[in-house]
């Protein structure tokens, strides 16, 4: 068991470190390693919701925009002085430090209005909860646009950057961690069994509205946590990044990769951070195809790429151990 | 006082477009119970057809407004025949993120074939202004108000006392016993689709005329506040549509004039949530239990 | 003793009375059969004990407590478990994960422990699995265990119905038409099962049926609804004989043939 720890420990250790090396790499790719990393931690945080929990939630970049907003509001009008009251440590530990628990507030800040805002709309049901949902995020962004603090309609300027490749590789390893860990325990499968059927749920002892509020808190959680990488990856940000689009956008990582699959999400990330890229200067057709895209998996294939399964080692570690076991049955 | 009267016309012009727009959502969420995303952008689509034919090939403004009409409603018959209709028995999540892709799919090919910069509606009506001691009334107000109760009129009738209005009832009541009872179900939602797309493409021209500026992406905000209105006055009623729209449009004038203009598009989404809250069956629905 | 007791109890849809103050009991260890043309208000009945709709009035007292205000969970883990006319199953999930998910009351870890898959995580994992497997082994479906539920033929979906409920912890256990679609040597094989399962795990059992042999046979006692209420109470083989309970049949036989 504390093997286990260790080993888990090293690992992150290990990769984080390879963040570092990353720096090396040419800018243009790093930073799509960089997107990459935060739109697996929204698609995977968006999933627990719709894919595993099956609560169709389409105000994701609303968690996301009060994520990167509340987080960058620390660091730009308490930076500073947070980390000059941590003098007694070298500099760049200290700023470490204050960004870990800035980001770490601005995700909390995100799952407390997650929960505000979960209690009432989560007793609607599916397309209810959607425009619901919906509106919250277009409360979001009307709010900011009237937030002069932040700069309303401006944007708001001057953020610090702190985010690097370490830092995303870092979070995107909690985040996967810490879904991966619910859903595969007596927790999570109470998550999955609401999406499965709320009524049954309900008759087999289990609480779906704390489940469905705990979900749509921990994916706020990370989405806010996705935010505030985001800000101060690019040092400044703007209402216009937080719209019913960027909602859809994340919808669609999920619906591609395959709902209720982790693996899923990321791989859908990826083809949503580097499709735009290959589409670059056709901004208008990219959104055609990603409609197209959204149509034609839907009338295709409506189960995504991964078909709500997962890819990893340990998957087919446990596939091989079932067949071995059903032969030493049968050889008995 | 005078004021909040002026403030009142105005929300009822407004109110008549969404109005327009809610019938629409509210027939198509009474008889598939999805939320078709992809309504606004078919008022958007309304707009731009009034556009070319008033502009372009300089119909006059009524025939102008039947093209549109018919137009969306074929538009509206054609997404439901090949994007809706393949996922009837899918799980509703697939409808909707369908919805959602048809959605941006018309606003994105409207950019890419004439741009996403805002035009001028062609004006074939000139503006009249009558004063009534100082509150103001143009005459496109007027008109607006006129062909949308019209609109509304010609529904009802449609719906109460024809006999595709009373197939579209019994659909929408009870499909198995509507298909038992003969009832071509297929017929009765492209019927359905291409009624709410002209009231919608109505909505589209209209508003072209007063506010005299049409872009591809018009129909994402009056699509939500218009679900919004359908919800707010019940969502499957024609008449609720109706009375929704009206009050959604005179609460964001109000808000606009005598609050800020810049929170004006949170008031439909304040209003959905509590609503949902309050009374989830809107205000004219009755309340229905989940059948276990 | 009376471990539930029903009193008054009304419950209405629209103008619509589906139960209309009903009374009735059911003894520990029990098997009472409730019967009544369709539309009766049977289901109605289970659906207010389990806390799916609230009563218009009337009490429900399980082991000596009112449940009529609970919300359906916390009914469930008080102890009673139930089935659905239309079986209800996690359809896309393994026939060992729907069990497992009935056990979610029984063994339930702090989510931190969850998160850190700390010790006690694994070995309630581990207890979790073994419960599982003894539940599906006494229902004839272990082999059947990483079959998707939909995929299971229906008779077999109708046992696992069951042994989900069961795996619940019930005390009282109400199945609603459990033999509905199942040719005469299927319910036969029910029959047997329901009253093995009362004898094995102790519990009273609610049953409602339209296989007359299969009520007969198995209940010790039969109420039976008809327009939500109660017109007749006995013995099988006094309700067999009833003039009520003859008329109410077959009064709407006549009816279900023009319709
Ligand atoms: N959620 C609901 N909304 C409206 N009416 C309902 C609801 N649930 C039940 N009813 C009505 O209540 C009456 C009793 O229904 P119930 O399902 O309890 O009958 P039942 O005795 O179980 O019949 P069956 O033998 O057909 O299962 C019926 O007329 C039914 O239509
Ligand atoms: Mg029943």
């Amino acid at each position: 068991m504390k093997r286990n720890y260790l080993l888990l420990i090293l690992i992150i250790i290990f990769l984080v470190y390879l963040g570092r090396l990353a720096r090396g790499l040419n800018p243009y790719f790093y930073q799509i390693l960089v997107f990459w990393g935060i739109n697996s931690i929204l698609a995977m945080s968006l999933n627990l919701i719709n894919g595993f929990a099956g609560q169709f939630s389409i105000g994701h970049a609303g968690f996301m925009a009060v994520g990167g907003y509340f987080s960058s509001a620390l660091s730009v009008y308490h930076g500073e002085r947070f980390i000059s009251l941590l003098n007694f440590l070298p500099l760049n530990i200290a700023q470490i430090v204050v960004f870990f628990v800035f980001l770490l507030l601005g995700g909390l800040f995100s799952a407390i209005l997650g929960l505000i805002v979960g209690i009432p709309t989560l007793r609607l049901k599916g397309d209810y909860l959607a425009i619901a949902t919906l509106g919250f995020g277009e409360i979001v962004r009307v709010t900011i646009l009237n937030l002069d603090i932040v700069g309303g309609p401006r944007g708001f300027p001057g953020i610090p950057q702190r985010t690097d490749l370490s830092w995303v590789i870092f979070w995107f390893i909690i985040c996967l961690l810490v879904i991966r860990n619910i859903i595969f325990s007596s927790h999570g499968r109470a998550i999955i069994s609401i999406r499965e059927d709320e009524i049954a749920s309900e008759t087999m002892g289990i609480n779906t509205t704390f489940y469905k509020v705990l979900a749509f808190i921990i994916g706020a959680f990370f989405a806010g946590i996705a935010g505030g990488l985001f800000a101060h990856y690019l040092m400044m940000l703007h209402p216009s990044s937080f719209t019913f689009f960027r909602s859809v956008e994340i919808l669609l990582m999920i619906v591609l990769g395959g709902m209720g699959s982790i693996t899923g999400s990321i791989l859908g990330a990826f083809i949503l951070t580097v499709l735009p890229e290959a589409l670059r200067g056709f901004t208008y057709l990219r959104l055609v195809i990603y409609s197209i895209i959204l149509i034609g998996i839907m009338l295709l294939r409506p189960q995504g790429i991964m078909g709500g399964k997962e890819f990893s080692p340990l998957i087919i570690k446990k596939i091989y151990a079932r067949v071995k076991e059903n032969e030493n049955t049968r050889s008995k | 006082m005078e004021n909040v009267i002026q403030q009142i016309l105005n929300g009822i012009s407004l109110g008549s477009i969404y109005a327009l727009i809610a019938l629409g959502y509210t027939m198509v969420y009474g008889i598939l119970r999805l939320i078709n995303f992809a309504h606004g952008d078919i008022y958007m689509m309304g707009a731009f057809l009034g556009y070319f034919a008033l502009g372009l090939w300089n119909f006059s403004f009524p025939i102008g407004l039947l093209f549109a009409m018919g137009g969306a409603a074929v538009l509206g018959i054609i997404i439901e025949r090949f994007a809706y209709r393949p996922l009837r028995l899918a799980p509703r999540i697939s409808l909707l993120i369908t919805a959602i892709g048809v959605s941006f799919l018309l606003e994105n090919l409207m950019v890419l074939w004439v741009g996403a910069s805002p035009r001028p509606f062609p004006q074939k009506i000139p503006l009249q202004i009558y004063f009534i001691g100082d509150i103001v009334v143009t005459n496109r107000q007027i008109i607006i108000v006129l062909v949308s109760i019209t609109l509304m009129f010609l529904l009802q009738f449609i719906v109460l006392k024809t006999k595709v209005g009373k197939a579209m009832r019994a659909v929408s009541f009870d499909k198995e016993t509507a298909l038992m009872m003969g009832i071509d179900i297929d017929k009765v939602i492209s019927l359905t689709f291409a009624i709410g797309s002209s009231l919608a493409a109505a909505a589209g021209v209209l508003v072209g005329l007063y506010f005299n500026k049409i872009d591809p992406y018009m129909g994402v905000m009056p699509g939500l506040k218009a679900f919004v209105a359908a919800v707010l006055g019940g969502i499957g009623i024609i008449p609720g549509a109706m009375l929704g729209g009206f009050i959604l449009g005179i609460a964001e004038v109000l808000v606009s004039a005598f609050i800020s203009s810049t929170v004006r598009d949170a008031v439909a989404f304040v209003i959905l949530i509590l609503i949902l809250l309050i009374r989830p069956s809107g205000i004219l629905g009755k309340y229905m239990r989940e059948k276990v | 003793m009376r471990i539930l007791e029903v009193s008054n109890l009304s419950c209405a849809f629209g103008g619509l009375m589906a139960v209309a103050n009903l009374d009735f009991y059911v003894e520990e260890k029990e098997i009472l059969g409730i019967i009544g043309p369709n539309g009766a208000g049977k289901t109605t009945v289970f659906n207010l004990i389990t806390g799916f709709y609230p009563p218009l009035r009337g009490e429900i007292i399980f082991k000596g407590k009112n449940i009529e205000r609970l919300k359906p969970y916390e009914i469930t883990r008080l102890g009673i478990a139930r089935t659905f006319q239309n079986p209800r199953l996690f359809k896309q999930l393994t026939v060992m994960d729907n069990v497992r998910i009935a056990m979610h009351k029984v063994h339930n870890v702090h989510i931190l422990d969850t998160l850190l898959r700390g010790s006690k995580f694994l070995e309630e994992e581990k207890i979790q699995e073994e419960k599982a497997r003894e539940i599906l082994e006494f229902f004839h479906l272990y082999e059947r265990r990483d079959e998707i539920a939909q995929n299971l033929p229906y008779g077999e979906q109708r046992r696992l119905e069951i042994a989900r409920a069961m795996a619940t912890n019930p005390i009282l256990l109400l199945l609603d038409e459990p033999a509905a679609g199942m040719n005469p040597y299927e319910a036969k094989e029910l029959i047997n099962l329901i009253s093995y399962i009362r004898d094995k795990f102790n519990i009273t059992i609610i049953l409602i049926e339209h296989h007359m042999e299969v009520v007969m046979e198995i209940c010790e006692r039969i109420i039976v609804l008809d327009y939500g209420m109660k017109i007749a109470e006995g013995k099988p083989e006094e309700i067999r004989n009833n003039p009520k309970v003859i008329e109410a049949y077959l009064g709407r036989e006549e009816e279900s043939v023009i319709s």
